[in-house]
Parts: structure tokens; C-alpha cells; sequence
């Protein structure tokens, strides 16, 4: 049932980003994103992952893809200009695609049978998240703050 | 006695499942989801298509008039007819709409608002989803209504769409922060995100009297307030319905909308209410659990419905008494008083913790939120005196 459920998300990812590269209308692209998100989120729940799936879908689909909508809504569209194929962004795609199936294909970990790990619970990753790694989650956190800081600043009133 | 009744879906699911004893393990897997989303479509939508008349007869009561009473008995029909009526209304795409995106909106708000049922629990072992982050994944997939609402102002290429959306997604985005930073003081002293666990911790009596929900404890009410408050903006309800002010945007982003798809948008803002109030009574009102111990002969799930019926008739009070709020009063009230007030309940809450959970705890962390409550009214208060208005072009 988990191979069935594999291909089927991984062929309805596959299809959306295909769209998303492809369609006409950038508004349709951006929504066609927001499908690739919900399918690697699903990919994260069919490995187990609930947390990071859930993290996925939280940060991109409610955060993300309504900051790019709104991108698209808030900037002035040129619907007449033609401006050919890009090849430049042709070719950025091609190498990246070649140099993950390369890395993918050389990796040990494809040979190896991976050990059977234990569901990883939300519980495990909050005592990680705040015993090991609570200096980077603090900076994190520092750093985030300061943006939100930033934004208000640029966008405040300037008192007459 | 009062055991079996308690169970009764769960032995009657369990039965029902017990036919397909002998087919393979993801048969009786995909039936058992099935039967959950059934139950949970069936109940829901009952429970929608009576709560809209009900609203309906309780805002006449209370605007002194009498409300539907045409369909059957005390106009309890209503529903059947009004469902009827936008069956068989035209359903009116505007020529220049992206038709996909027009098309894919309502339905994405309506899935979006069902899933976020699902990890409620709805009595004991009567939860249809179990999942270990239960509450991220409610505030996950709630998420995406607001670009479900984006898609409707988009699709329907309206200027008042587009204004309604805008200004939905404006207050859904300030005011599900105090929405989630209210769940973390109950998620942190529990210790746990998955809602039958947080529902468990609030099991059984102090003194044998109170029971230990979390409303009784001074973050836990000052939370349960914000909560609520947030999930009125949230759901898009008065006195915050900004968005749909029909007196300046028509109808928002379901201004295009006709038919069964504008009933569909209702029943998404209903369930979206159904689910905020389940939710709030899941963190702070102690989920199933009865208010008192002679009353827990009473089963569980009949105490959800009971209280979930009491928070939904806050919700029609609140709209039947309060005006709308302007949308610059919504902001200021989202940043500069919720979400201070929401940082501080986390912190109550932690005082609380570390006082030892008694009664030094309660009075400890009552004084942490009287103390910022004070500050931040002072702070906020603008001197304004409050006096007729003084009309000066008009009469």
C-alpha cells in the first residue's frame, strides 16, 4: 500500500511542477506550487515525518505561497511582452538536475538497507530542539524577530 | 451501564468493521477512515444546517421579531428549503473570472474547514484522526483558508473581491498569531500536542469540586478569552466581519459567488466555527469530561455537544449585540493588546508551573497577567472621553 501511495504522490508532485514551470498564467504557477508543497508534505507523513510534513505545509502553503500571491498581486504585470525562452534558466536547471541525479546515484545509501528506525515523535524533537540545539533555535529566533522588526519599520508612518 | 452507552459508536464502528474480518489488513484500514468521515460529514453537516436556523430564530428573539417559522414546525425545515433553493439556483461564473481558480476555491475553503475537524476529540476514544502533533496539524491546514480566500477574490476578478479578500487575509494573518500563541501555554504544561492527551490532563476534581479544566486557572482563562476572541476574527464572524461588510464590499470575496457555491463558502465558515470552538473547548474546557462527578453517568460525547451548543450560542449573542469594529481598530487590538497579552499567558503559565501547579502557583501567575493587563491598559489608553457624537453637516 506505501509503494501504491508513493507513486501515486509522487507522480501528482511530478505533475504539478510541471505545471508550475510550464503554465501561462503566473497565477496558475504559483498555485501549482502551493500542490508540489502539499505533495512533499505528503511525501514527510508517508515516511513517518508528521512534524516536518506538518512544518511544510504550515510555513509554505500558509505563509509562503500567500506572500507569493500576493508578490504577483501587488506588482505590475506586462501581459504583451514576449521574452522568448530563457535559456539561461534552461541551463541553471539542467545542471542542478544532473548534479543531484550524479550525487544521487553515486551515494552509498542506495546499496545500504536502511535500519528500522522508531516513528519520531513531536515530543522527541522538542527535547532535541531545546536541549542540543537551543543556541542555533535562539538565533533563529533573534534573527526572525529582527526581520519582523525590519518590516514594521519600513512600512511605519512617517510622523509629520 | 452508563460505560456502554459511553462507547456505543466505538462498539458500533468495532461491529461493523468486525464483518470484514479476513480481508486484508488495508481494507479494514481504508473502511475505518471511511466510516470516520462519515460520522464526521454527517453529524456536521446536521449539526450546520440546524445551527443556521437556530441562529436564525435567536437573533429574531433578540431583535424582538420572529424569525423563520414558515417551514414546519417552529420553521425548523428551514434548512431543507434554503438547501433546495441553491440547488437550483443558476450558478453565474463572471465572463472575465479565471474560471479554475473560481472553481477551485470554495472547494478548497470547504476541505480545508473539514479537515480541521478531524483531530478533535469528540468523546472518550472518539477521536477520528489521531495524530501525534493533533494541533499543529489544526493550525496547519487551517492555514491554507486563507489562500483558499485569496483564490475566491482572485478568481473572481471583482474589485470588491479582491477588497474583501485582502482584508480577510489581513486579520486571519494578525490574529492567528495570538490564535496559536494562546494553545502554547496548554500545549507546554501538558507537555504534549496530541488533543487526547491535552484532554486526558484535564481529567478528574480539585477538592473534589472544581473540575481541572484549564479555564479555572488564572493563564488559562486570560487564554480561553484570547482564544476566543481570535477564533471570532477567524472564522470570520460579527463584530469582525470586516471582510464581508455588506454595506461597503457587497460580500467581500463571495461577492461573484451564487448558488451552491456561496452555500458552500456558509457551510466552510460554519464548520470553520464548529472547529475553532471545538478546539477551544479541547484546550481550556476539558474536552468530553463532565463538569461535575455525579453528572459523568452522562456520556461524554452528549458533554462535547453540550458545550460546543453553549459556545456557539456565545458566538450568535456576540453577533446579535455587538457592532462591526473598523478594520484600523482590529489591527491596533491584534498588536498592540493581543499579542502582548498572549506572551504573557505563556508566561503565567510557566509561573504557574514552576510555583508548583497549587494554589502559590494560581496567585503567582493571576498577579503576572493583572499586572500586564493594567500596564498594557494604561499604556493603550488614549484619553479619549466618551461622548455623544456631534454630527456637524447633518442634523
Amino acid at each position: 500500500m506505501n509503494s501504491a501511495a508513493l507513486i501515486i504522490i509522487a507522480v501528482f508532485t511530478l505533475a504539478a511542477a510541471l505545471a508550475a514551470a510550464t503554465l501561462r498564467k503566473l497565477m496558475h504557477a504559483a498555485l501549482s506550487l502551493v500542490v508540489v508543497f502539499v505533495g512533499i508534505a505528503a511525501l514527510f507523513f508517508l515516511l513517518g515525518a508528521e512534524f516536518v510534513g506538518l512544518a511544510l505545509v504550515f510555513i509554505y502553503v500558509g505563509a509562503v505561497a500567500v506572500l507569493v500571491v500576493f508578490t504577483i498581486l501587488l506588482t505590475p504585470r506586462d501581459v504583451g511582452k514576449d521574452r522568448g525562452f530563457n535559456w539561461g534558466g534552461a541551463i541553471v536547471a539542467v545542471a542542478v538536475f544532473g548534479g543531484l541525479t550524479w550525487s544521487i546515484l553515486n551515494t552509498q545509501s542506495l546499496a545500504v538497507v536502511a535500519p528500522h528506525m522508531p516513528a519520531l515523535t513531536v515530543k522527541q524533537i522538542g527535547k532535541t530542539l531545546m536541549t542540543i540545539y537551543v543556541w542555533p533555535l535562539q538565533c533563529v529566533g533573534l534573527l526572525l524577530t529582527a526581520a519582523l522588526i525590519g518590516a514594521l519599520i519600513l512600512v511605519m508612518e512617517e510622523k509629520r | 451501564m452508563s460505560n456502554s452507552i459511553d462507547q456505543v459508536f466505538v462498539h458500533a464502528k468495532q461491529w461493523l468493521l468486525s464483518s470484514l474480518t479476513g480481508s486484508p489488513g488495508w481494507v479494514v484500514q481504508v473502511a475505518s477512515i471511511l466510516i470516520n468521515i462519515f460520522m464526521l460529514l454527517a453529524v456536521f453537516l446536521t449539526l450546520f444546517a440546524l445551527i443556521s436556523v437556530l441562529e436564525r430564530k435567536i437573533l429574531a428573539r433578540m431583535q424582538n421579531r420572529y424569525g423563520p417559522n414558515r417551514v414546519g414546525p417552529f420553521g425548523l425545515f428551514q434548512p431543507i428549503a434554503d438547501g433546495i433553493k441553491m440547488l437550483i439556483k443558476e450558478d453565474i461564473v463572471p465572463a472575465r473570472a479565471d474560471k479554475i481558480v473560481h472553481f477551485l476555491a470554495p472547494v478548497l475553503i470547504a476541505a480545508v474547514a473539514i479537515l480541521t475537524l478531524g483531530v478533535i476529540p469528540y468523546g472518550r476514544n472518539m477521536t477520528p484522526f489521531t495524530i501525534d502533533g493533533g494541533i499543529l496539524f489544526f493550525f496547519a491546514v487551517g492555514s491554507a483558508t486563507e489562500l483558499a480566500v485569496f483564490m475566491a477574490g482572485w478568481g473572481s476578478n471583482n474589485k470588491f473581491s479582491m477588497l474583501g479578500a485582502m482584508r480577510a487575509i489581513a486579520q486571519m494573518f494578525s490574529y492567528e498569531l495570538p490564535l496559536i500563541i494562546t494553545a502554547l501555554p496548554v500545549v507546554m504544561v501538558v507537555g504534549s500536542l496530541t488533543p487526547d492527551r491535552i484532554v486526558a490532563a484535564q481529567a478528574g476534581y480539585t477538592f473534589d469540586l472544581v473540575p481541572r479544566w484549564f479555564v479555572f486557572t488564572p493563564w488559562g482563562a486570560a487564554a480561553f478569552v484570547l482564544f476566543f476572541v481570535s477564533g471570532l476574527v477567524e472564522s470570520n464572524r460579527t463584530p469582525f466581519d470586516v471582510p464581508e461588510g455588506e454595506s461597503e464590499i457587497v460580500a467581500g470575496h463571495m461577492t461573484e459567488y451564487s448558488g451552491f457555491k456561496y452555500a458552500t463558502f456558509f457551510m466552510a465558515e460554519y464548520i470553520g466555527m464548529f472547529a475553532v470552538s471545538g478546539l477551544a473547548m479541547t484546550l481550556f474546557l476539558g474536552g468530553w469530561h463532565a463538569p461535575a462527578r455525579i453528572l459523568e453517568i452522562i456520556p461524554s460525547y452528549v458533554w462535547f455537544f453540550v458545550k460546543l451548543g453553549s459556545l456557539l450560542f456565545v458566538y450568535i449573542w456576540v453577533r446579535g449585540t455587538l457592532p462591526r469594529t473598523r478594520i484600523d481598530q482590529m489591527m491596533n487590538f491584534a498588536w498592540k493588546f493581543m499579542l502582548p497579552m498572549a506572551f504573557t499567558c505563556v508566561i503565567a503559565a510557566a509561573v504557574w508551573h514552576y510555583a508548583g501547579r497549587g494554589l502559590r502557583g494560581w496567585l503567582w501567575s493571576f498577579l503576572v497577567i493583572a499586572i500586564v493587563y493594567t500596564a498594557l491598559s494604561t499604556l493603550l489608553d488614549t484619553g479619549r472621553k466618551l461622548a455623544p457624537r456631534v454630527y456637524r453637516f447633518a442634523e
